[in-house]
């Protein structure tokens, strides 16, 4: 019995051995890590052109702060495909440890937070730092299964979207519009307040149902004839444009708008 | 007992948490901002004033007008036009006749024409004088903005429609209008080497121009007072210069003095109680005031350099003026009692003329640089030159009372070999783009803007 058992320990650490000193990934020298590829996130201003007011800048941080998840996880990866070394397979552990390192180094946290709110054609450019690992190694399906995850993810927040803003090419597409029907009155004076905030109420075509001046009681007071001037002359703008041009689908997101009216911009100018 | 409040609590615990992880759909209101615009003339019809038959025939009598209403109204038409501001729209595709729409409107027909403002009125000729009423309505709201009336001589007809378009303009731009006013100018006659020059003035538009002066005497810089018809101006008398006042109003005219040397540029503070000038005292030229009351004269800035063309703020706490103190003719600010100058024009060439917009933020210049003239204005601290016109020969900008509209006079060479030379007044806006000569019945220089006549 003694015997037995020692011969059978014998031949076990004998394995071990063997399987210690022949397994390849011990007698390797350390993978190269892929390099950490660099993301440049392109101010979205640049390309659409669109000077905003300092107000208008705020309106989008709020948005984009809502959608900041958004915009990450819905990259598809293919760009990243082209930049990575061939894949290498590599054991689970190893795809763990390189995730890990990413997380750390690239901290895709605070890359979300620069992100501007997008257009759709946009958002295919960029893509998911979370992601990158597992576009390591494709092999692996737990890598996989994750993403479908985020792909789940990312469409219900699409839905979202659609319920708390018109996309920047539909916002664009309003704002030609009416700078175009908005004559401003070329008399007020540039270094006060000058903001008309009308609200909407908007039919399915674009045509005003109701038309709302915010700050209705300043256009009587003392002083501020300008004010009413410059408010007639928003309410003009808006029903001369009238049908705006709003998206054809999501009515009940924008059926109720509010337009702000600044002409500090071009009577500085 | 205590069973069944541990379950309320629980049922409450249960729906709590169920409202906080329910997904609720909220729609935030959407914000859009709109910081540009257009800068296109506002569409705008100005109908005849309707007049009936008896009015008419009154007015043809007296005036020898056919038709009253409609000259009216060609005057609006005019001046709203040479604002830069309003595109007033062809008649002939007005659809409703005066008498009509003076009533009530039918905005349908007028939103088709593409106005976006209409002028109505009428004209009458009540206890031999003229009544107008009128009104100003907002075609795309369907809605009056305006409804005015008032009764003058009927000889005052011009002056009803510039305060019309006064009006007019100041409900639809939110600033005064300019137009119910008049301008002073040199006229000038003659070749060059012996011009003779008269004192003159007519309405904005270049109406009812009437001289002041026969031409006997040397006559130059008239400026109006902000606050009154009053007028200053420099006339040689025996070869010496002189500083007069003239009352528009009644054609009094009296000497306020003698100066010795050379004598520039006499004008009115904004409270209209001063007067401040520049002259040359034992050689030198410095800026002075003189209180009209008590005649009692100030020098405000003491600087061994040529100080010339003082002009107030409105606030009357600063002056500008030019000085070379820096080498160069620049323009410089100090403050009313001549302490705190600060040179505040550091572009090239030569600066001069500075004079300070009615509405305080900027001042007006004539800029010399490589041979050409330009007009142009600046911010109070210097900042911001913009050069609204540029020519071979033009200077003496003027505001107009509501401080969007400069005048000034321009000579040019009357044939391609630069033989004889014509002066003609112009006028230009801030955004640069409105220039036009305003006509005179002769040469002209000089040009002083009045304040409204009617507030």
């Amino acid at each position: 019995m003694n015997r037995n058992v020692i011969i059978s320990f014998g031949f076990h650490s004998l394995l071990v051995i063997i399987t210690a000193m022949s397994l390849p990934f011990l007698a390797k020298k350390p993978i190269d890590l892929p390099p950490i590829i660099s993301v440049e996130l392109i101010q979205i201003s640049d390309k659409t052109n669109i000077p905003f007011a300092p107000k208008a800048k705020k309106i989008i941080e709020k948005v984009k702060e809502k959608e900041k998840k958004l915009v990450s996880e819905q990259a598809p990866p293919k760009k990243i495909k082209k930049q990575t070394p061939d894949a290498v397979p590599l054991p689970d552990e190893k795809i763990e440890k390189i995730k890990k390192i990413k997380d750390k180094k690239q901290n895709p946290e605070k890359v979300e937070t620069e992100v501007k709110q997008i257009s759709e054609f946009e958002k295919k450019e960029l893509f998911d730092t979370n992601n990158i690992a597992a576009l390591i190694d494709k092999s692996k399906t737990e890598s996989a299964e994750t993403n479908k995850k985020i792909d789940k993810v990312t469409q219900n927040q699409d839905k979202e979207m659609d319920f708390s803003g018109l996309t920047l090419s539909e916002e664009d597409a309003l704002k030609a519009q009416i700078f175009g029907c908005w004559s401003i009155p070329l008399g007020l004076p540039f270094n006060e307040n000058l903001l008309v905030r009308i609200k909407l109420q908007l039919k399915p075509d674009g045509s005003i149902i109701r038309t709302e001046i915010l700050d209705h009681a300043r256009m009587n007071k003392p002083g501020q004839a300008f004010y009413k001037v410059l408010a007639e002359s928003a309410l003009r703008a808006i029903k001369l444009c009238q049908p705006l041009r709003v998206p054809s689908t999501g009515y009940e997101r924008w059926k109720n708008m509010q337009l702000n009216f600044d002409a500090r911009e071009m009577l500085e100018g | 007992m205590q069973e069944k409040c541990w379950k309320d609590k629980m049922l409450f615990r249960y729906l709590f948490i169920l409202l906080v992880l329910l997904p609720v759909k909220v729609f935030a209101l959407i914000e859009v901002d709109i910081t540009r615009g257009n800068l296109n003339p506002l569409p705008v019809a100005i109908s005849p004033l309707a007049i009936d038959k008896d009015s008419k025939e009154n007015f043809k009598k007296i005036l020898k007008k056919k038709n009253l209403g409609s000259e009216i109204s060609k005057i609006v038409e005019n001046n709203l036009k040479q604002s830069g501001l309003f595109n007033p729209l062809n008649k002939d595709a007005f659809l409703q006749k005066p008498d009509i729409a003076n009533l009530k409107p039918r905005f349908e027909d007028w939103n088709l024409i593409k106005a976006q403002a209409l002028v109505t009125g009428k004209v009458t000729f009540v206890d031999e004088k003229l009544r107008v009423e009128f009104r100003l309505w907002d075609v795309l709201a369907g809605k009056e903005m305006m409804a005015l009336a008032f009764t003058t001589v009927p000889s005052n007809w011009r002056r009803v429609g510039h305060i019309i378009t006064d009006k007019v303009y100041e409900r639809l731009t939110g600033e005064k209008g300019y137009f119910d006013t008049r301008i002073i100018y040199i006229s000038e006659e003659g070749p060059k080497t012996n011009r003779i020059k008269k004192l003159a003035i007519m309405d904005q538009d270049g109406f009812n121009n009437k001289f002041l002066t026969l031409g006997n005497e040397l006559v130059l810089t008239p400026r109006f007072s902000p606050t009154n018809q009053m007028v200053t101006y420099l006339s040689y008398f025996r070869n010496l210069p002189r500083v007069y006042l003239l009352d528009i109003e009644t054609g009094m005219q009296e000497v306020v003095g003698d100066f010795p040397g050379m004598t520039f540029a006499p004008r009115f503070s904004p409270d209209g109680k001063k007067i401040i000038m520049s002259f040359a005292k034992d050689g030198n030229s410095d800026i002075y005031t003189m209180d009209l009351e008590n005649r009692i004269v100030e020098r405000i800035s003491n600087h061994p350099s040529i100080d010339t063309s003082p002009s107030y703020s409105p606030d009357g706490k600063y002056i500008t003026f030019n000085s070379d103190r820096s080498g160069y003719q620049q323009i410089y600010t100090m403050k009313s009692n001549g302490k705190n100058v600060k040179r505040i024009s550091f572009g090239n060439g030569l600066y001069g003329t500075p004079v300070w917009s009615p509405r305080g933020d900027l001042i007006a210049f004539t800029k010399l640089h490589k041979g050409k003239f330009y007009i142009g204005v600046m911010r109070t601290d210097g900042t911001g030159e913009r050069l609204l016109t540029e020519n071979f020969y033009q200077e003496a900008p003027s505001w107009s009372p509501n401080g969007r509209v400069l005048i000034f006079y321009r000579e040019t060479k009357t044939n391609t070999k630069g033989e004889g030379f014509s002066a003609k007044l112009w006028s230009i806006d801030l955004t640069g783009y409105n220039e036009r000569m305003v006509k005179t019945q002769t040469d002209a220089s000089d040009p002083s803007w009045s304040s409204l006549l009617s507030n």
